[in-house]
């Protein structure tokens, strides 16, 4: 009888009818079949520090991460740390004291970690880094790094760009909130994409503060200054794009075929935005890393040797392929 | 001889000129450095042009600013009016996604719900005695918490053409949310002159003891303002909410209270209470609202163009004090004296 398997899985429940009849439904789904395929493997307990919650997109990494673990059958530890190092730490170290198998970290800052970290080496524990880096003196004390190259997104949107306008274009870029790491990488990475192509010019360069309602304000007033001389615009995110849209909409011109319009992230709006027609294209930065951060932390685990930076694959989509993947965004 | 009180004069039509001032100058600099800054003209029957933006995304803090100047005439302030306007514009947004009342209701549900935030603002102030500062940043805080609950986390985002026509509408050839400011000044302008409230304010602002002694109703009088603000505020959310077509809870007004601040006290309406002026107040907001689009302009690099809004603003507040004006004439005349 399936109550026989359930027995190592639910100690505490066993006796609580409706519970035992939801787990009897689930099994019927499907639903818990990785869990009982895995059981005959010893099973991980992984720890797992998260900044907090501030975002969709963090919110969407969370996600990820807990869905995979509960996928793989993984004990997880979770910790929000509301966005304070110390808390972090703390984590750590109970996370360390608790003997768990792996640590995900997805750190809040890049320094102060070295002390933590050489803990958890000396426990044998292995940590890997999601979406941000660490700064610390001995690299051994991380086992790999996942996340996505901000630089790389830039260039991808700038190759698409000069590919899309035939090399010639005069350009408006909404920047994100003047020196965070996305809004600088992302504008460093597409004038180096653009560098090759001396007919392609940024003519301006705003901050619209990742924000939907500036982006608006931003572009009105280029609009103005700029008139019918801008044929794109390229924003750090998806909002200050859809902002963007609405200004360029009102000012009597066509956003997706008068003015090309780009941008990155890849959250629904945009490809709502793209099944419109009215935005051109968006570079995805993925926050679905559960699945690579618990392959590095299982292959750590083993022992087997791991790079120290794995680069999580952002895709590039278009108006083309917008309405095919539309049903399937999760976030 | 009869002296004018020195008072009286010296506030108010010295509280004006300088901000007025202020916003010439600004005009006048676009004049000779930004060709096309006064270029209007007729597109779709309606007026075109950088001034028209300025004036229609000017409004959000114009309307912000008139709550907040009767705040600070009490001698409090509001630091809740962001989380406020996020909060009216989840509201709105997600009752019109549902689709279920009539535009009317959604408008005076919203606008309600940011009464009673107002309203608890006061209550914190007149019942707990908390200050102000710390009793509306509480607001602050878990507004925008409560924003996001109401729209479950989501950016809501609405076509209904009544709530669109709010932010993005024309009347007369003119943004309508020109209108609707004109209409919002011209009732507080009536309500605090025309009626006892304007001295109310004041003299809670100046004293407020005193003012209890002479039988004022402080308590009364103080919630109103408080009300008052959060529906400005309401009404702000609203107008920005329909500008962009969507209610972003977690971004909407962020930081839009210290704008509104800034706008009063550029407007030369002091932070301790007392003497307003709404008119400051309006010009205030026109000031900020031509120098963020002045910037755009003139293509400044966005890191370093904090530093010339804080220049143009502080030479405006510092105009306006006394002591410094009286100093700054006073070293003039001196090297001569001393030569």
């Amino acid at each position: 009888m399936p109550l026989s398997l359930l027995k190592p899985f639910a100690p505490s429940i066993r006796f609580t009818l409706s519970i035992r009849r939801t787990l009897h439904a689930l099994i019927a789904t499907g639903l818990l079949a990785p869990c009982l395929v895995r059981a005959a493997q010893p099973r991980l307990t992984i720890g797992f520090s998260q900044v907090g919650a501030e975002s969709a997109w963090r919110t969407a990494e969370t996600e990820s991460i807990k869905s995979e673990g509960a996928k793989r059958g993984v004990t997880l530890k979770f910790s929000d740390a509301q966005g304070r190092q110390e808390n972090q730490i703390k984590a750590l170290r109970s996370f360390i004291a608790q003997k768990v198998d792996a640590i995900i970290l997805a750190p809040v800052v890049e320094t102060g970690w070295e002390p933590v970290l050489r803990d958890a080496k000396r426990a044998k524990i292995p940590v890997v880094l999601v979406d941000r880096g660490v700064k610390v003196s001995d690299e051994s004390l991380f086992a790999t790094l996942i996340a996505s190259d901000f630089i790389a997104e830039g260039r991808m949107a700038a190759e698409w760009l000069a590919k899309k306008a035939g090399g010639k274009a005069r350009i408006v870029e909404l920047q994100g909130t003047p020196g965070a790491a996305p809004a600088i990488d992302r504008k460093k990475g597409f004038e180096a994409g653009l560098a090759s192509e001396p007919g392609m010019r940024i003519i301006a360069s705003q901050s619209g503060d990742f924000r939907r309602a500036n982006g608006k304000e931003v572009m009105e007033a280029l609009i103005k200054k700029h008139g019918s001389e801008i044929t794109a615009v390229y924003a750090h995110n998806d909002d200050m794009a859809i902002g963007a849209i609405q200004a360029i909409e009102e000012s009597g011109r066509k956003p997706g075929s008068d003015v090309i319009v780009l941008s990155i992230d890849g959250v629904r709006g945009a490809f709502e935005a793209m099944v419109a027609g009215k935005l051109n294209c968006t570079v995805e930065c993925n926050p679905l890393l559960g699945p690579l951060a618990f392959d590095a932390a299982e292959k750590a685990v083993s022992g087997a040797a791991l790079p120290k930076k794995t680069i999580v694959p952002d895709r590039v989509f278009d108006q083309s392929t917008a309405k095919s993947v539309i049903a399937s965004r999760q976030y | 001889m009869s002296k004018p009180s020195p008072i009286r004069s010296g506030s108010r039509a010295g509280s004006l000129l300088w901000p007025a001032i202020g916003l010439v100058a600004l005009l006048a600099g676009n004049l000779v450095f930004s060709p096309g800054f006064f270029h209007l003209e007729i597109r779709d029957g309606h007026v075109y042009g950088t001034l028209i933006d300025i004036l229609n995304q000017g409004t959000r803090v114009m309307l912000l600013s008139l709550g907040m100047t009767l705040v600070i005439a009490t001698g409090g302030v509001d630091l809740s009016v962001g989380s406020v306007m996020a909060v009216a514009g989840a509201v709105a947004a997600s009752m019109v996604v549902r689709g279920s009342a009539p535009f009317g209701v959604v408008i005076a549900a919203s606008l309600a719900v940011s009464a009673l935030a107002g309203l608890l603002n006061g209550c914190l102030v007149v019942y707990a005695r908390i200050q102000p500062i710390v009793a509306t940043l509480i607001l602050m805080v878990a507004g925008r918490g409560a924003a996001m609950l109401v729209a479950d986390g989501q950016i809501l985002t609405f076509e209904h053409p009544g709530f669109v026509f709010l932010g993005n509408g024309h009347f007369l050839g003119m943004p309508f949310t020109l209108t609707l400011a004109a209409l919002a000044l011209g009732a507080t302008a009536w309500a605090t002159r025309r009626t006892a409230l304007g001295l109310f304010l004041e003299s809670i602002g100046d004293n407020e003891r005193a003012a209890r002694f002479c039988g004022v109703e402080t308590s009364r009088v103080k919630l109103f303002v408080y009300a008052f603000s959060g529906v400005c505020a309401g009404l702000a959310g609203l107008v920005a909410a329909s500008n962009i077509k969507a209610a972003d809870s977690s971004r909407a007004g962020e930081m839009l209270e210290l704008d509104a601040i800034l706008a009063v006290v550029v407007g030369g309406t002091t932070l301790t209470g007392g003497r307003f002026s709404l008119i400051g107040s309006m010009l205030g907001a026109l000031i900020i609202q031509t120098l963020t689009t002045t910037l755009y302009n003139w293509g400044l690099p966005p890191a370093v163009a904090p530093v010339p809004k804080a220049i143009v603003i502080l030479s405006v507040c510092l105009m306006q004090s006394p002591q410094f004006r009286e100093r700054l004439s006073f070293a003039r005349p001196q090297p001569k004296g001393s030569a």
